[in-house]
């Protein structure tokens, strides 16, 4: 018999990473796709950072700043009374940073194909910048919000680098499936593992199904543009 | 009374061209801007809505400043009163027509007006139609019909029979003329290259080159000579 915390654990932790992540992104997509400040591939630069580096160097950098002995972490302590590393938290606000260039790239495609004239015409009928993404461009890149929903929700699911560095492999706290795995088959519990690894498996492949079927068009832009 | 004053030097597909152009306009009159591609046509009602400023220059209707950057005035769209029909009509696709309407109307008024406007403009049988449903022509009429549910005081139109053939311009032609002219306080601004049409609606016609008027007086006056056509 199997131990199904793990994937409890992995279903909690991708939907609450990729709830935050929903909220953080489209106010940075938004300003990504029309700011003119000058400096913007910084932030642009940054955000896509977690696409190219090992996430062991992600998760190093991170248990490094979640230490209570540093700075940011001393402050989460100290101030919310929250330890992040080796912890759920500490998981998730890991996650949050390792799948934003999942969502953000999406929406801020989404927000670019859109012709500029809706906006103008939404401001021209006295309609704010809040009510004109709301009522105007949200609702016109839908598959766009899809999109980065399902990414970064199934990137989270097989997360294994940053999670094993920040979080430690704590069974019952931050014992994710892809740990799960890599525990079984160095027990040389294979039978575990094959179990562990098909459901991570046939998960993702629905979720990255569900994505192509929804969104023909859907290439490669939306995670590199 | 619409004064418009512009200087500013524009960033074009073929390098900076300065645009320097200033004129009055009666309230209630319909003014057509003519002229080539890259002008500046379409950037004289950008500006009067308030989508671009106009530099050095300053823009005042009925009294009221739009735009004066000595004074630091430059009010956004949504506090000028205007009705713009965008050459890509721009309507909300996930909207149906009524929808595009009801979202254009103004907050505390009556919503029967919609319909009224709806009728008005024969769009009653698209009321529940999704733009994307309609032909250009339909289109083109719901544009109308959406910048003109607010009762603006200025009526900025780019290229809005540009799409359509023949039968549909003459039609739609007649639709503009009666929405101008069934409100005396309404100012309209048209941008066009069709000759006849701005013979027959416009009661002032600016010709532009270059960023410059070239031009400026009654249809019939400016297009009876030699005038060169885009």
């Amino acid at each position: 018999m199997i131990d199904l915390q793990p994937l409890w654990l992995t279903l909690k932790l991708a939907l609450l990473s990729s709830a935050i992540l929903l909220v953080i992104a489209i106010p940075l997509a938004y300003w990504l796709a029309y700011s003119r400040f000058r400096w913007k591939a910084i932030p642009q630069a940054l955000i896509s950072l977690p696409l190219v580096l090992p996430p062991t160097v992600l998760g190093f950098y991170l248990l490094l700043a979640f230490s209570p002995e540093n700075a940011f972490g001393h402050f989460m302590d100290r101030y919310f009374n929250t330890r992040l590393a080796f912890t759920f938290p500490g998981i998730v606000v890991a996650s949050v940073i390792y799948s934003l260039p999942f969502m953000v790239h999406p929406i801020r495609s989404g927000f670019r194909n859109l012709p500029s004239s809706l906006k103008e015409a939404a401001y021209t009928l006295g309609k704010s910048r809040f009510q004109t993404l709301v009522y105007v461009l949200l609702p016109n890149i839908r598959a766009s919000l899809l999109t980065g929903i399902v990414l970064s929700f199934a990137h989270t699911m097989g997360e294994f680098g940053v999670v094993l560095m920040v979080g430690g492999s704590i069974p019952g706290q931050t014992r994710v499936v892809s740990m799960a795995v890599y525990d079984e088959v160095q027990s040389l519990n294979y039978h575990n593992a094959n179990i562990y690894a098909g459901v991570l498996l046939v998960f993702s492949f629905c979720i990255l199904l569900t994505v192509y079927l929804i969104r023909p068009p859907f290439d490669n832009d939306n995670l590199t543009s | 009374m619409i004064r418009f004053n512009a200087h500013k030097t524009l960033q074009m597909p073929g390098g900076k061209q300065p645009l320097d152009i200033s004129f009055t306009l009666e309230t209630g009159k319909l003014l057509a801007i003519y002229g080539p591609s890259g002008a500046g046509k379409t950037t004289v009602l950008r500006m009067l809505a308030g989508l671009t400023d106009a530099g050095k220059g300053c823009i005042e209707v009925d009294g009221d400043t739009w735009y004066d950057p000595l004074r630091r005035i430059n009010k956004p769209p949504q506090l000028r009163s205007i009705g713009m029909v965008f050459q890509d009509f721009a309507l909300f696709p996930h909207l149906t027509v009524k929808e595009n309407l009801a979202f254009a109307l103004p907050k505390g008024h009556d919503p029967r007006e919609i319909d009224e406007v709806l009728d008005h403009m024969e769009l009653g049988q698209l009321q529940s139609s999704k733009p994307g449903r309609l032909s250009g022509g339909q289109q083109q009429r719901v544009a109308l019909a959406r910048a003109i549910v607010r009762k603006p005081r200025l009526l900025l139109l780019d290229e809005p029979l540009s799409a359509l053939d023949d039968d549909m311009r003459r039609t739609l032609q007649t639709y503009l003329l009666q929405v101008h002219r069934s409100d005396d306080r309404l100012t309209t601004v048209l941008v066009s290259h069709h000759l006849p049409q701005i013979v027959q609606m416009a009661d002032v016609v600016i010709c532009m080159e270059n960023g410059r008027i070239q031009q400026t007086g009654r249809p019939r006056e400016i297009f009876s000579g030699s005038h060169e056509i885009y």
